[in-house]
């Protein structure tokens, strides 16, 4: 960085007198080159002084965590702040370390984490460590003592949080009547006055807590696997609803041999898979499992499993029709439109322009939802307005066909005002040559005005085929990728990748984690090498031009 | 081109003007414009019409919505503001907070950003600001299972960010804030003179006074385009949002409206989901309309929605 490169290292001339007074009035004349005003460098100071606190505590917190990397981070960035604002060096870095930080932070370090993620099993039933599924499985093992003690239970979530999917917490109370809180971690004291109980003892209401119903405790799939382990090697288990019991664990772990043995029947478990199968192949292996590198075996999945491969295909070439016919349709009634318009007789052009923007001022999920209404097939507006009977959302093509509907609505008013203003600046001499040679309105829009137009808004059809190959929100909240067939429910027919990418994390019973990182991976790599080609031939098109 | 048309005599276009004198006033050889417009005005407001005359249709279900409806009440947006099980308030607040804050601090970022890249010169700036154009081919949308495991652990060491809390998803926003707005912010900057720079700094500013003081205020208009084609971005995502908002009191606007329509609920709610989406629809049709040049400048620009 050479000395005239930054901005701080000025000379010592100070005040010249000659410089355009009226435009640097309020510039803070007449002071010595170097030096602030106090209260700025005091202020300075304070901030910095406070962010490297702020990162102090954050370094505390993640250290009583365990989480070592946080604090590695919180001592960079500390750093960082520190070098860059306390000295007078690196000034173009005193502008972009806030959005470099962030952007390194949360925008590559997820990339990089999807990629390391679809290398990985991680998933429903590989969300630990080994160490950790070795504890569920011998704390999911326990039998009940004869004899031995019962609490009273209630299942509860975190107070606000989904009942069907959230961390469960048991709610206990011993035969004395002391109140216990389990998870997944251990058991803990809950103290008597943040608990309202029943007469038999069973909590009914905790601070923090939501109380699961009946109704909600049977939907949970997941509480059969579910136990508190206990000091000892025991856990505790629910039975029924309403109790729980504490008993001995009948796995064992032998570290020696890395197995695990059922001392009632004495059969053996090894580590194949990333799960505990057992020794003799007889039977099945237990639920939990652990997250572990697999290597390319997601990507080699997707590329040869048959019905993987077929799905992935299918989704993969609507995907590709979706975003060029979205991008095709919106773009000629846009352009059409903008046509129509652009007349310097026609009256009331700003009016029509106002209403016809408002599709796009709408915020995209209300049109996405609306829509999805109005293609109900019993209710719905368009089959009632039309007297048709067509089941929009059920049928495979005709959620096609709803989907490209919906969006040319949302997405021509864009491409209006993008080919209004491409319109404008074309400039009127060359439309009056073509006029005076001769050439026909048609002849005009063909020769002139689209090759103009299409050098103006090129870039912006790229642009928009990137946004609309990822148009996450339109398909969800319209068709939620439906409609699914019998045979395979994973595999909607109007999904997108990325749909379908969404619906494997999180929408299943049993998320996978590596595998929707995968597809996200294929998603980046199309979408870079169409942008690629795309930026690339647009480059040529100016060239030409 | 532009050597030939500068070339040409402007007799001609004047010429040509005189010969077809605007007349405003004569509606002949326009009506079929007038027709096809008044069409397109059909197709692109039906919906819009649908949605208002749902939400002042009392019956409120959607199989007695109607295009125009019979009658009119308020009962919906009533029966909207009462329902704890759906605290649409509560929706909304979050929705302001975290689509305000979001491009606020978005803006400033890509300002300061836009500001190193258009005035100063240094050892990878050129390389920087490819990087961040290849980088927006990246949306952080696509890391969303990175995204939503990191910010569990997040919480778990920082339960005021982690999910289902509006400062954690304005971070996790806030990742191509510097990315998506600079390129913009940096052509208008480029057009500020130097020479305005260069006086101040004779006059011994520094460069944060200059920055803070001078530069800002003669890119206000960018800044305030980028701030609203930023808010209405963040307004309307839905994606990040309804995986990182579990908890009913912490989602946004979208997210409620969508659990407003899932299952049997659609048919039943309507009229409450309908005067919700109108409500939630007004932010940003208002910014659409009252600032239709700005947003227009910047769509043209290179933004899409």
């Amino acid at each position: 960085m050479s000395p005239q490169d930054t901005q701080d290292t000025r000379g010592p001339e100070g005040p010249t007198g000659v410089s355009d007074g009226a435009k640097t009035k309020s510039l803070g004349y007449g002071r010595p080159s170097g030096t602030s005003p106090v209260w700025l460098t005091v202020t300075k100071w304070v901030l910095i002084a406070l962010t490297v606190g702020v990162l102090a505590i954050v370094a505390q917190k993640t250290i009583e965590q365990g989480a070592w990397i946080g604090v590695v981070i919180a001592a960079f960035v500390a750093m960082c702040v520190v070098v860059v604002y306390g000295t007078r060096r690196a000034v173009p870095l005193k502008y972009l370390l806030p959005g470099l930080i962030l952007l390194v932070t949360l925008q590559i370090w997820p990339i990089a984490y999807t990629v390391a993620t679809s290398f990985t099993n991680y998933g429903d039933g590989h969300l630990f460590s080994k160490q950790v599924s070795i504890e569920q499985v011998i704390a999911n093992s326990v039998r009940e003592v004869p004899n031995a003690p019962r609490y009273k239970l209630s299942v509860a979530v975190k107070e606000k949080s989904d009942p069907a999917t959230a961390e469960i917490f048991y709610l206990l109370t011993d035969p004395a009547g002391k109140t216990y809180l389990g998870d997944k971690v251990g058991l803990s004291d809950l103290p008597a006055a943040d608990v309202e109980k029943a007469p038999n003892g069973r909590i009914t209401k905790a601070a923090g807590f939501q109380i699961l119903t009946a109704i909600q405790v049977n939907a949970r799939k997941d509480l059969s696997t579910f136990a508190v382990p206990t000091k000892g090697g025991g856990g505790i288990k629910s039975v029924g609803l309403s109790e729980a019991f504490e008993g001995k664990a009948i796995v064992s772990y032998d570290k020696a041999t890395d197995t695990l043995t059922d001392s009632t029947t004495g059969k053996k478990y090894v580590a194949v898979n990333a799960r505990w199968e057992p020794a003799d192949g007889q039977g099945g292996a237990f639920p939990q499992g652990w997250k572990e590198n697999v290597g390319f075996k997601n990507f080699q999945n997707v590329l040869t499993n048959e019905t993987l491969r077929a799905g992935f295909l299918k989704i993969f070439a609507w995907n590709f029709v979706f975003a060029v016919v979205s991008v095709g349709s919106t773009f000629v009634l846009g352009m059409l439109l903008a046509l129509l318009l652009n007349n310097a007789r026609l009256r009331g052009k700003g009016l029509y322009r106002s209403l016809l923007i408002l599709p796009y001022a709408l915020p995209g999920f209300v049109t996405a939802l609306v829509w999805s209404s109005m293609f109900n097939q019993d209710y719905g507006l368009i089959n009632k307005m039309l007297h048709l009977n067509v089941d929009w959302l059920g049928d495979p093509w005709a959620a096609k066909a709803a989907i490209l509907i919906t969006n040319l609505w949302l997405g021509f008013p864009y491409m209006f005002i993008v080919c209004t203003g491409a319109l404008q600046s074309i400039p009127g001499d060359v439309l009056e040559a073509a006029k005076i040679d001769g050439a026909s309105a048609l002849r005009t829009v063909r020769s002139i005005i689209m090759p103009l137009l299409l050098v103006a808004v090129g870039p912006l059809l790229i642009a928009s085929f990137a946004y609309n190959f990822n148009n996450f929100g339109l398909i969800f909240l319209l068709t939620g990728g439906g409609p699914f067939e019998a045979a395979d429910t994973s595999i909607g027919s109007s999904d997108l990748l990325i749909t379908y990418a969404y619906r494997l994390a999180f929408s299943g019973v049993s998320p996978n984690y590596g595998l929707a990182a995968t597809v996200s991976i294929f998603i980046f790599a199309f979408v870079a090498l169409m942008s690629y080609q795309g930026f690339r031939r647009t480059k040529a098109l100016e060239d030409v031009n | 081109m532009s050597g030939i048309s500068d070339a040409r005599p402007l007799a001609i276009p004047r010429a040509v003007e005189k010969i077809e004198p605007p007349r405003p006033s004569s509606p002949r050889g326009m009506w079929w414009r007038h027709g096809l417009a008044m069409l397109a005005l059909v197709w692109s407001l039906f919906p819009i019409v649908f949605i208002i005359s749902a939400a002042i249709n009392p019956s409120g279900t959607l199989n007695t919505a109607e295009l125009l409806p019979k009658n009119m009440s308020m009962i919906n947006f009533d029966v909207l503001f009462s329902d704890t099980s759906r605290p649409y308030l509560t929706w909304y607040k979050n929705s302001m907070i975290i689509a305000g804050f979001g491009s606020l601090a978005s803006v400033f970022i890509g300002a300061c950003a836009a500001y190193a890249f258009s005035r100063m010169r240094f050892a990878g700036r050129r390389p920087g600001l490819l990087a961040l154009l290849m980088l927006q081919m990246f949306p952080a949308l696509l890391a969303f299972v990175a995204l939503y495991i990191t910010f569990a652990g997040v919480g778990d060491v920082f339960p005021a960010f982690g999910l289902s809390t509006s400062p954690g998803l304005i971070l996790a926003y806030l990742g191509g804030a510097m990315g998506a707005n600079v390129w913009l912010l940096k052509g208008y900057f480029d057009t500020v003179p130097r020479e305005l720079d260069e006086a101040a700094k004779v006059d011994g500013a520094s460069h944060a006074r200059i920055f803070f003081t001078m530069t800002l205020r003669l890119v206000m208009p960018i800044l305030v385009t980028v701030f609203m084609l930023a808010f209405v971005g963040l307004f309307s995502e839905f994606m990040l949002a309804s995986i990182f908002l579990r908890d009913v009191d912490s989602q946004t606007l979208g997210v409620g409206l969508w659990s407003m329509t899932k299952g049997n609920e659609r048919n039943r709610l309507f009229g409450q989901f309908c005067a919700g989406a109108v409500l939630a629809s007004l932010p940003v049709v208002l910014l659409y309309l009252g600032f239709q040049k700005q947003l227009v400048g910047g769509l043209t620009q290179g933004s899409v929605k």
